[in-house]
Parts: structure tokens; C-alpha cells; sequence
């Protein structure tokens, strides 16, 4: 298996608060392969958008890195100067946000938006704006050439969408990432942008970190899946791996609290008991003791390290699947 | 956008109506004869009993705001008691002045006011913010004719640097008559400008779409410029229209303290004489000038924010 | 347009708490340190100033500041501090004065135009646009040449040019409360219309009302000064702090202490209620904005 695109190495980021050190990430490795979707699941607070903001380098001011490394095809980003960071942006990774009605400049027609980020290339404004029109065809705007003149506020939220993926396709990145762009969109737009999103890749063959809480979404879409819960990877593999043998206890309890599994009609709809852990007091052994129902001593103390779970690209962070441990059980 | 400025003039023609007809009103609620406030004290009783007929006092007070905005529209605004000139006349002389004035000092202060305003709210808590932040306050309330009198005082009186009476003659004589009182007129409005930019362009850098354009890489001056000002200095616009009823007011007490020709004066020495229709037909055109100052405006600013052009 | 401060509604104990918020301001402490100099050396006025201010040749013409006059003396030989601060009386007066009526007209015509018919409230809105087309100065002088300068007509003057502020503002409060939920509540209940007012609209009301009213007193202190400074204010002799800047003005050549004298009260006021009124804006309600 070649090198992957982008690799992701004991990542650490913690955000400074007046509260005090929200330590955000924990240890998180990561892998993007060339040329596949992968997908970031969790709940809110989890460290997905955290984790999306830092491959692109957007985090907020008062974000650190504390540790660890991000690759990009062998180029180290962590501690990049800004400038080359910048030289990054928009040329070999790209990204699509989740609220399509705010990230679009309100005074700029798209036309000009969409020349602005090709302003590195020596082409001509023309074919600039040609380049534009053919991507919001592609991206399913009808009538692209007429409307390169409107402006983001006479469009739709999801035709406002497709614009964003046109700009981000149109830079012809390596790794594009998408934080939850269908979130702010109702069902039936989530299932075309999802579609077109498929489409794009298979077409362009880019890698793509698609971020979300949406379980069935990127069940359909990605190839494979890393779960986070509380700032850590807790499982990751190939997606229909995860999604039908799920290794770990919080992955398996999603998908009870999924509401599309729920075969008999019930009036209480199944939770996770338990709250979030405190992210500034990181409590020790395992990140989800507090709410897992097969919790024993060795949980409280250890830090689950990423066992290899079942074939060798599923690992999930729990001591149950530990080879060495007698209670190892095989979750089914 | 055709139909937003159409809109846009319609109500502002009818601010000038009401704003008028309250001035009119007031001339008749007053005590005494108003033909005799319009004529002056030397008037013969012949002359008030025939202005009373032309004025149309003996009728309603309806006709005779009719017959007053007759007089209007065909450009009369009675006559000079004293000269007898047409009052017309006389303010349209005067106002040119004024409105250099107006315009100089309101364009010095947004040419130093929004760039210092950005570079705060980009070197947020630098020492020049800081410096900007507290003088802004202190020279926002500071009334524009303590400014000019300590303008005479240190530029004119103690450096001799420059003058203090007058317009000047030639071109660059002109220019430099109208530095300080320029500089006094505007003064207050650098750091209110600078304040109003500082705290949109913080709000619109924190917004999504600044972000998607870093994240595309783009040039930090480009999305400064692009992404942020062009969205940031429209409060700015706005608050100057609504403000250059301010700046007349301003501007009355400059023209006296230098002794320059312009509305302003022309005013303050009417009332002196009880002058009352040059008072009334400078109001009246100084309100014109305010109400289409609104109205540019606020049309500039549908023009920079396509996003208002659909709504009044 | 602005959210509605529930402060002014709480018990007593959220005033102190203000109150610990402001003395961590420093430009707000020193701004309430200035107005408080200011207010007291208008109230002591007679017993501060060491001459009476309107008698001449007291100390030479035009003398600098000595021993005997701190801030020197005008071209009659006044002394000016003791003109200065009584002319502080004046400048309080009239913002007392001019700021309660326009507060109370406002607060009345803001509440009906709120709370009333929308005709009615369309129609005073229109009056407000138009009161706020005219410079204060420019309509200023107009009343005072139907009606002769004075005092009294200054503080008309200001007082009328201000009530469409505050009138504004508290339009703006009635109306967002008035489709408030709990209002609507209030009235299936059977509470009258000025239950409604009194009790709920009105201390919602009040805060930004005072904290507007602070801002404003530096206009309206200005607004005197410089009519009085036209000779259309303030009748001289009486030392108001625009006629002291006048008498100065006429002879700024031969000393600039008039000037200094009769401007630095002003300057002292200005920033001081400025310094406050922000402080106490940020504390209450930072999205207040102000129009000039």
C-alpha cells in the first residue's frame, strides 16, 4: 500500500480559556490514503472540527499545538512558516464549510470569487471565469454563465453549497475537507450534495476528510471511518467494518441510539447515559468509563493504547480487544 | 436599485415638507405679526397690510403653507429686508463656501480616520490602538469651536504658522485659509470614524467567510481590502450622513471664529439683525443639503452592500 | 436594534456589583472622579469662587494667573475662575433642565409611539426624521430669531432636538417588548395598559434612557456654550462659560487665558461625562449605539 496523503501523528491541541487549558485533542493518529474518503464521526465537543481546522491550519487564536505532527505527502505541517502554509491553502488542500449562507462574501459576485482564488495562476481573466463556469456546471448550477454576475444572497442555501464545492474543486486540491456540509441543510439537499460530493471524488480523485455526526451519511459515502469521542480516536477502519462490527463500546452505542435501527416502536428513545468527561482535568484510564456499560478496573487506570480490533486496518481504543486480555471478548 | 434610490427621494422630500412646514408653523404660533418678522421693524403700515394680503394671513393656514411652497418651488424665498436682494441669491453665494468647508474636513478625517480604525483592529491592543482608542474618546466630545478657538491660539496667535481670518484669494491661499478650520471641523470625526471602523472590521474578520477566503489562501491584504473593508466601512458611511446635520452645526461656529464667508455666518449675522427670510431660506437649504446628503448616503451604501438594494 | 438590558429590573444587590464593575474602569473612574468635581463646583458655586464674577476690576486686564486669580483675569479685569465656576452653575442648569424634559417628552412619545396605532407611530416617526435633519445650531438659531435670545430658549431648543433620541430608543424597547411573550401573557391575565407600561416596559426602558442621557450632556453643554459664544445664549454679563470664550475670543491676541479659562471647564466636562457614559455603556450594554 503506497505512502498515505496525509498522515497524522500524536496530535495534541489544546485550547487556553479563562476556565483553563481545554486540552481538545489527545494523541490522535490518523491517516488519509491518496485517492479515498474517509470520515471523522462523533458528537458535538468531540474534536472532529478541531481536528479538520488543523490539517487546513485555521485554528483559532488561542488553539496550540501542544504536540505531535501532521504530514502532507512528506511535507511536515506543524510549525510551517505561515506563508507556506498559506502557499498550501488553496492549492493542495481545500475546504468546504458547514454553513453555506455565511461563508460566502455578501458583496462580491461569485464570478469574482471564483477568479480571486485562482489569482496564482498566469492564465487570463477569461479563462479564468471560464474555468469557473464549467465547475458550477459541473456541480449542478444550471445557467452558470448568466449567473457569475449574482450575488451569494440571491442563491439558495443548497445551490450556495454546490458553489462553495465548485471553489473548492475548482483549485484542484489533494486533500479536500468538508466540516459537516450538510448539517445546515434539509434532508433531501444532504442527499444530493452527498451524492455529487461521490461523484466529484471518483471524477477528481482526491482524498477527502468528510467531518460529521451523521452516521448513515457517511456510511453511504466514505471508504473509511475514524470515530472520535471526548478529543481521541477511539476507533478507525474501513467503513462497512466499522459500521457492522463495531470494536468499541462507544461506536456500538451509537448505532443503538440510531434512530433509523429501531426496529420496534418504543416511546423512549435509547442514550448513552453520563455526561462529556471535564476536557481541562482529563481524567485517567479511559476517556469513556464513565458511560460504558463493560467497564472494569484495569479501565480506570490504563490508557487504552489503538488495538488492532479485526483485520489489519480496524483498530479501536479499548481493553477489551487487547489479544493479551483473558476477557477479551469479540463484540458482536 | 433604480427603484431603491426613487424611494429614497420621495421620503426625503417629505422630510424637507415636514421639516419646513414645522419652521413655518412656529412663525405663526410665535407672538406678533409675522408680516412684520418677514418685513423688519421699518416697515410702513402700508407695506405690512399689503405683505399680510400677499402673504395670505388673512386666510387659512393650510393656503398659506400652499402658498408657500408655491413660492418655494419657483425657486422664491422672499427678499432680503435690509439690501431687498433676493434671498435666493444671497444664500446660493454663500453656500459654495460652506460646502468646501464641509467637504474637505469630512474627507481628511475619513482619510486619516479609516486607515487608523483598520490598522487598530488589525494590531489589536498595539500601543497606536491604544493611543487611538483613548484620544478618539477624549476628541469626540470636544466641541468643534473649542477646537478651532485652540487652533487660532497655537497655529495662528502663538506659531503664526497660519492664518486665522478670512478665505484667502487665490487658489493657494484658499487652501491654506482652510486648514484650520478644516482641521477643526473634522477633528472629532477622525477618531469617531477610526472608532466605528475598528469595531466593524473586528466584528466582520470573525465572520465565515473571511475564514473560506483564508482557507483558500488568499493574501491577507487582499481579504483585508475585499473581504472585510468593503463590509466594515459601511456603518462608517452611514453614521457621516446621518452626521452632516453635525457638521453644519459645526461649521456655523467655525465661519465666525474665522471669519469666513459661508452659510454659517450668513446665519449668525441675520439673527443678529432679525433678518428673518435670509434665516428662514438658509435653514431651508441648509436642511435641502442634509436630507440629500442622507440620501447619498445611504444610496452609496446600497451601492458597496448589494444585499440592501431589494429592501427600502 | 438593541437587546433588552434586564438590569435596570433586578433586585438592588446587581447595583453594587455594577458598581465593583465600574471602579475596575479606569477611565470610567476618572470620568466619574471629573463629573463629580464638575457637579460639586457647580452646586458650591457661590461659596468656591473667591470674586464675584461679575465684578470688574477686581485685578488687572488681562492678567495671567496669579496667587490672587488662579486663572487670571478678563479684559474688564474679572476674575476668571470665579466666572468659570459659576458659569459651571449655568451648564448644569441648563443640562439638568434641557435633559429631564427631552427624557420625559421622549420616554412619552417613545412609549406611544411603541405601544400605539401604527399610523400614528409612522407619523411620529416622520417628525423625528425631520427634527433630526436640522442642525441643532442651524434650527437653534432660527427659534431664536422668532423668539429673541435667551436662556429659556436654548434650553428649548436642546431640549426639543433631543427628544427624538431618546424617543427612538425607547420606541425601539416598547415595541420588541410589546410582541414579547411574557407581555402577551400579561394581558390574558387582564392587565391594563399602563400596568403593562409602568411595570414592565418602563425599567427596561430607564437604563439605556440614563446612560444615553449621560453621553448627551456634553452636547448639550456644547450647544450652550456656543450659543451663548454667538451672543444668542446666555445674556452677558452673566458669566456662562461660552461668553467668557467669547470676550476671550475678541482678544486672543493679547492673552490666551480668557480662551484657556473658558474652555477648560468645557474640555473637563466633556471628557468626564464621555469617560463615564462609556464606562457605564460597556457595563450595562455594549451593543448600545449612539447617533451624533
Amino acid at each position: 500500500m503506497s505512502e498515505p496523503l496525509l498522515r497524522v501523528r500524536d496530535l495534541s491541541i489544546a485550547f487556553g480559556t479563562p476556565r483553563g487549558r481545554i486540552r481538545a485533542l489527545r494523541h490522535v493518529n490518523f491517516d488519509v490514503p491518496k485517492g479515498r474518503i474517509v470520515g471523522v464521526v462523533g458528537e458535538s465537543g468531540c474534536g472532529k472540527s478541531t481536528l479538520a481546522y488543523s490539517l487546513i491550519g485555521l485554528l483559532a487564536a488561542n488553539a496550540q499545538i501542544t504536540a505531535g505532527s501532521i504530514t502532507l505527502d512528506g511535507t511536515e505541517l506543524v510549525g510551517l512558516p505561515d506563508r507556506d502554509m498559506r502557499a498550501i491553502r488553496g492549492t493542495r488542500i481545500a475546504m468546504i464549510f458547514q454553513d453555506p449562507m455565511t461563508a460566502l462574501n455578501p458583496v462580491s459576485p461569485i464570478g469574482r470569487q471564483m477568479t480571486d482564488i485562482q489569482y496564482r495562476d498566469a492564465t487570463s481573466r477569461a479563462e479564468k471565469r471560464q474555468r469557473a463556469i464549467d465547475m458550477l456546471t459541473r456541480v449542478g448550477i444550471p445557467d452558470a454563465e448568466a449567473l457569475l454576475d449574482a450575488y451569494p444572497h440571491q442563491f439558495s442555501g443548497g445551490m450556495r453549497q454546490r458553489v462553495c464545492i465548485a471553489m473548492a474543486l475548482l483549485t484542484r486540491p489533494d486533500l479536500l475537507i468538508a466540516d459537516e456540509p450538510t448539517t445546515a441543510l434539509d434532508a433531501t439537499l444532504e442527499v444530493q450534495i452527498v451524492s455529487l460530493l461521490r461523484e466529484l471524488q471518483r471524477e477528481f480523485g482526491c482524498s477527502v476528510v468528510f467531518v460529521s455526526h451523521h452516521l448513515g451519511t457517511v456510511a453511504e459515502l466514505c471508504d473509511d471511518v475514524a470515530v472520535m469521542y471526548a478529543g481521541e480516536m477511539i476507533e478507525r477502519g474501513e467503513v462497512r467494518e466499522v459500521f457492522h462490527r463495531p470494536a468499541h463500546p462507544y461506536t456500538q452505542a451509537l448505532f443503538e441510539c440510531d434512530p433509523g435501527r429501531i426496529k420496534i416502536a418504543t416511546r423512549n428513545l435509547p442514550t448513552i447515559p453520563g455526561d462529556l468527561p471535564d476536557l481541562v482535568q482529563v481524567p485517567p484510564g479511559c476517556i469513556f468509563k464513565d458511560r460504558c456499560p463493560h467497564r472494569w478496573d484495569r479501565c480506570d487506570t490504563e490508557h487504552p493504547p489503538l488495538y488492532e480490533a479485526r483485520g489489519d486496518r480496524h483498530d479501536a481504543r479499548c481493553h477489551m480487544i487487547d489479544p493479551a486480555e483473558s476477557r477479551a471478548e469479540v463484540p458482536s | 436599485m433604480v427603484i431603491y434610490a426613487i424611494q429614497r427621494l420621495l421620503l426625503s422630500m417629505i422630510i424637507i415638507v415636514v421639516a419646513v412646514s414645522l419652521l413655518n408653523v412656529m412663525l405663526h404660533l410665535v407672538p406678533g405679526d409675522p408680516a412684520v418678522m418677514v418685513l423688519g421693524p421699518r416697515a410702513t403700515p402700508e407695506l405690512i397690510e399689503r405683505t399680510r394680503l400677499e402673504m395670505g394671513l388673512d386666510r387659512s393656514m393650510l393656503v398659506q403653507l400652499a402658498m408657500f411652497f408655491g413660492n418655494l418651488l419657483r425657486g422664491d424665498m422672499g427678499t432680503d429686508i435690509f439690501t431687498g436682494r433676493e434671498v435666493s441669491t444671497i444664500v446660493m453665494e454663500a453656500l459654495p463656501y460652506t460646502l468646501i468647508l464641509i467637504t474637505v474636513s469630512i474627507l481628511w478625517a475619513m482619510a486619516i480616520g479609516i486607515p487608523l480604525g483598520c490598522y487598530s483592529a488589525v494590531r489589536r491592543n498595539s500601543w497606536l490602538d491604544r493611543v487611538t482608542g483613548v484620544l478618539s474618546v477624549a476628541t469626540i466630545s470636544i466641541p468643534a469651536f473649542v477646537m478651532a478657538l485652540y487652533g487660532v491660539l497655537i497655529f495662528a496667535v502663538w506659531l503664526r504658522w497660519l492664518p486665522a481670518i478670512g478665505a484667502g484669494e487665490t487658489f493657494a491661499e484658499q487652501i491654506r485659509h482652510l486648514i484650520l478650520p478644516a482641521f477643526a471641523v473634522g477633528v472629532s470625526w477622525v477618531g469617531y470614524i477610526a472608532r466605528v471602523v475598528r469595531a466593524s472590521m473586528l466584528e466582520v474578520m470573525g465572520e465565515n467567510h473571511v475564514r473560506m477566503a483564508r482557507a483558500f489562501g488568499l493574501r491577507e491584504g487582499r481579504i483585508l481590502t475585499a473581504h472585510v473593508l468593503r463590509i466594515a466601512v459601511l456603518p462608517a458611511v452611514t453614521l457621516i450622513g446621518a452626521g452632516v446635520a453635525h457638521l453644519f452645526s459645526a461649521a456655523v461656529f467655525v465661519e465666525v471664529i474665522f471669519a469666513r464667508p459661508g452659510i454659517g455666518a450668513l446665519i449668525v449675522g441675520a439673527v443678529n439683525e432679525r433678518n428673518y427670510p435670509i434665516v428662514l431660506g438658509a435653514v431651508l437649504v441648509t436642511t435641502g443639503i442634509i436630507v440629500l446628503a442622507t440620501l447619498i448616503s445611504d444610496l452609496v451604501v446600497a451601492w458597496l452592500d448589494p444585499r440592501l438594494r431589494e429592501e427600502l | 436594534m438593541t437587546d433588552i438590558p434586564t438590569d435596570a429590573a433586578r433586585a438592588p444587590s446587581a447595583a453594587a456589583a455594577h458598581a465593583r464593575q465600574l471602579s475596575r474602569n479606569p477611565m470610567g473612574m476618572m470620568g466619574l472622579i471629573l463629573v463629580v468635581i464638575v457637579v460639586l463646583s457647580a452646586i458650591f458655586a457661590p461659596w468656591i469662587a473667591p470674586y464675584d464674577p461679575n465684578a470688574i476690576m477686581v485685578g488687572p486686564r488681562l492678567g495671567g494667573p496669579s496667587a490672587e486669580h488662579w486663572l487670571g483675569t478678563d479684559h474688564i479685569g474679572r476674575d476668571l475662575f470665579s466666572r468659570v465656576v459659576s458659569g459651571g452653575r449655568i451648564a448644569m442648569l441648563v443640562a439638568l433642565v434641557t435633559l429631564t424634559a427631552a427624557m420625559s417628552l421622549g420616554l412619552l412619545l417613545g412609549l406611544i409611539a411603541g405601544f400605539g396605532p401604527k399610523w400614528l407611530d409612522n407619523i411620529l416617526l416622520l417628525i423625528f426624521d425631520a427634527i433630526r435633519s436640522f442642525p441643532v445650531i442651524v434650527f437653534g438659531l432660527a427659534v431664536i430669531t422668532l423668539i429673541g435670545p435667551s436662556l429659556y430658549t436654548v434650553i428649548l431648543v436642546v431640549a426639543i432636538t433631543s427628544v427624538p433620541i431618546y424617543a427612538r430608543i425607547v420606541r425601539t424597547q416598547t415595541q420588541a417588548l410589546r410582541s414579547a411573550e411574557f407581555i402577551l401573557a400579561e394581558r390574558a391575565m387582564g392587565a391594563s395598559t399602563f400596568r403593562i407600561l409602568g411595570v414592565h416596559i418602563l425599567p427596561n426602558v430607564l437604563g439605556p434612557l440614563l446612560i444615553l442621557a449621560s453621553m448627551d450632556v456634553p452636547l448639550v453643554i456644547a450647544v450652550e456654550a456656543g450659543l451663548s459664544f454667538l451672543g444668542m445664549g446666555v445674556r452677558p454679563p452673566a458669566p456662562s462659560w461660552g461668553t467668557i470664550l467669547n470676550d476671550g475670543y475678541n482678544f486672543i491676541r493679547n492673552s490666551p487665558w480668557p480662551v484657556i479659562g473658558g474652555s477648560l471647564p468645557i474640555v473637563i466636562v466633556t471628557l468626564g461625562f464621555t469617560f463615564l457614559g462609556e464606562a457605564l455603556r460597556d457595563i450595562f450594554d455594549p451593543k448600545l449605539r449612539r447617533d451624533l
